[in-house]
């Protein structure tokens, strides 16, 4: 397949919003897990309403850039800020320790993993606990429950167990607890890896629709197609470091460097 | 084989007449047990999945002194609480020596490693699958154990019962804490004891089909459980 070419869903109308808000930014950012470098000296900062492609061959270090933009991983050196005064650029880097900033503000966030993890509990009490660890009052919550379910098409099954619902169900329900949280950053991680056709295209299409809402979505993929359709920015990770970070438009039609051209082309060679 | 066949048919004659006896040993040997696993199932829960989520430093010694506590047999239980309880022990004054509150101090004692040993692990299994989701949700590691807790649910109920298993078959802390008062602290592991001391080998294992068909009859109720856990899945999909 040639990335090259327009997808026949390519968004052309996403730009990438470079005068939004800075929501979070990672500086020299590295991550080490014994004697494996995983992420090495990352700076990206990510916009309000972004929706940005993480893409790299297995083991790139996709996952953990994603989770340690979503605070799940510590930082072995490096920063991890979301204060406007530091996102704007005013500091140098590693200058300002995050605990010493005045009143700064988490951006609030939701994770989507590849392989969702719902409670042996009913789709609905799932939504439920979810919201109560977020502190939604109940009032809140049973609102919350309905707009989710009915969002993710989930309202029929709402009393069935999460554990019988089919693949592409179970990842519409994550999605639909992670929305039901109202982030302002939705990371998911390759979404759509072990959903059939059918389900990856249901799934994608409410991925479209939440983004379309204005939620900055942060992915992590190895299906490029589906980079090109989502996404406005795309980075491309290779062995730990950022080696391309470019608008999608730019990404898929502009020289690269040899191994992610090497990338697009599928010709990754495993060493 | 004789013997066999003559104290099963003995065992479903003391069943079928409710003997007043057999029923008082059975109550009392489910009453010791149930609370016994009532409590270590507080504890021992409670313990397992702080051990799971809970790291300080040591932490890996006292993991390792839980699950060699697995093995910890019941007679020196027995002999512990006993010592602690006697007149002369630390909590003498409370004067519980051979009464049924010292079998399940026993009992409670011998089950809480159990428990807590097993639970761990069905919280750290779990943990592995669905704790960094949990942690993105906002759960805290005590949460997320609660919850994982509550998602093992069957493997937590098989615990528990297994728990039971252990208390209402084991023999050497009761005697030793409950003293085989007839009337007062005789279950049936004690009763069948005394019973094969006095010779009458047909009574002891009438007593011990009983026995046998109590712990018989509730993991019946689990599998009949899991299996209804299953089934509801398997229309529902």
């Amino acid at each position: 397949m040639n990335h090259r070419e327009p997808g026949p869903s390519a968004g052309q109308d996403r730009v990438l919003p470079i005068a939004s808000k800075p929501l979070l930014s990672l500086r020299q950012a590295s991550v080490q897990f014994g004697a494996v470098r995983a992420l090495e000296n990352i700076d990206l900062t990510l916009h309000a309403g972004e929706r940005l492609a993480l893409v790299g061959a297995n083991g790139s270090g996709k996952t953990t850039l994603l989770r340690l933009l979503h605070g799940l991983v510590p930082l072995s050196t490096g920063e991890r800020c979301w204060d406007p005064r530091s996102l704007a650029g005013s500091h140098p880097a590693g200058s300002h320790p995050i605990a010493a900033r005045p009143s700064p503000r988490q951006p609030t966030m939701a994770m989507v993993f590849q392989r969702p993890f719902l409670l042996n509990l009913s789709v609905r009490n799932n939504l439920r606990i979810a919201l109560w660890l977020r502190g939604v009052g109940r009032a809140e919550r049973g609102l919350r429950i309905r707009q989710a379910l009915t969002r993710v098409g989930l309202t029929a099954l709402a009393d069935r167990p999460a554990g019988v619902l089919s693949g592409g169900q179970q990842q519409r329900l994550a999605l639909g607890i992670a929305w039901a949280a109202q982030p302002e950053v939705l990371f998911l991680d390759e979404p759509t890896a072990s959903l059939d056709p059918s389900a990856k295209r249901e799934v994608e299409g409410l991925i479209d629709e939440l983004a379309r809402e204005g939620l900055t979505v942060v992915m992590t993929t190895h299906n490029l197609g589906q980079a090109k359709r989502l996404a406005t920015r795309v980075i491309y990770l290779e062995a730990g470091r950022l080696v391309v970070d470019k608008p999608v438009v730019s990404f898929f039609s502009e020289a690269l460097p040899f191994a992610a051209e090497q990338f697009l082309q599928g010709e990754l060679s495993w060493n | 084989m004789s013997t066999v066949s003559e104290s099963l048919s003995l065992a479903l004659e003391l069943i079928g007449r409710a003997d007043p006896e057999l029923t008082r040993i059975a109550a009392l040997s489910l009453r010791v047990s149930g609370s016994a696993c009532l409590i270590g199932a507080v504890v021992g829960l409670a313990l397992g999945a702080w051990l799971a989520v809970a790291r300080f430093p040591g932490d890996r010694i006292v993991v390792w002194g839980l699950n060699t506590l697995l093995a910890l047999p019941s007679v020196v239980v027995g002999l512990l609480v006993y010592l602690l309880l006697s007149r002369a022990g630390p909590l003498g004054a409370l004067g519980i020596l051979f009464t049924p509150t010292a079998m399940i101090v026993a009992q409670s004692i011998l089950v809480v490693p159990l428990i807590a040993a097993l639970s761990r692990r069905l919280v750290l299994t779990a943990l592995r699958e669905g704790g960094d989701q949990l942690r993105s949700m906002g759960a805290g590691s005590g949460m997320s154990a609660v919850l994982l807790l509550l998602h093992e649910r069957v493997g937590v109920l098989t615990v528990l019962l297994t728990a039971f298993g252990r208390a209402v078959a084991e023999v050497g802390a009761v005697m030793v804490v409950g003293g085989n008062i007839n009337g007062v602290t005789r279950v049936m592991t004690t009763a069948i004891a005394l019973e094969t001391s006095k010779g009458d080998l047909a009574l002891a294992l009438a007593l011990g089909f009983v026995l046998l068909g109590v712990v018989g009859i509730i993991n019946g109720a689990l599998a009949w459980m899991q299996q209804g856990v299953s089934r509801s899945a398997e229309v529902l999909a």
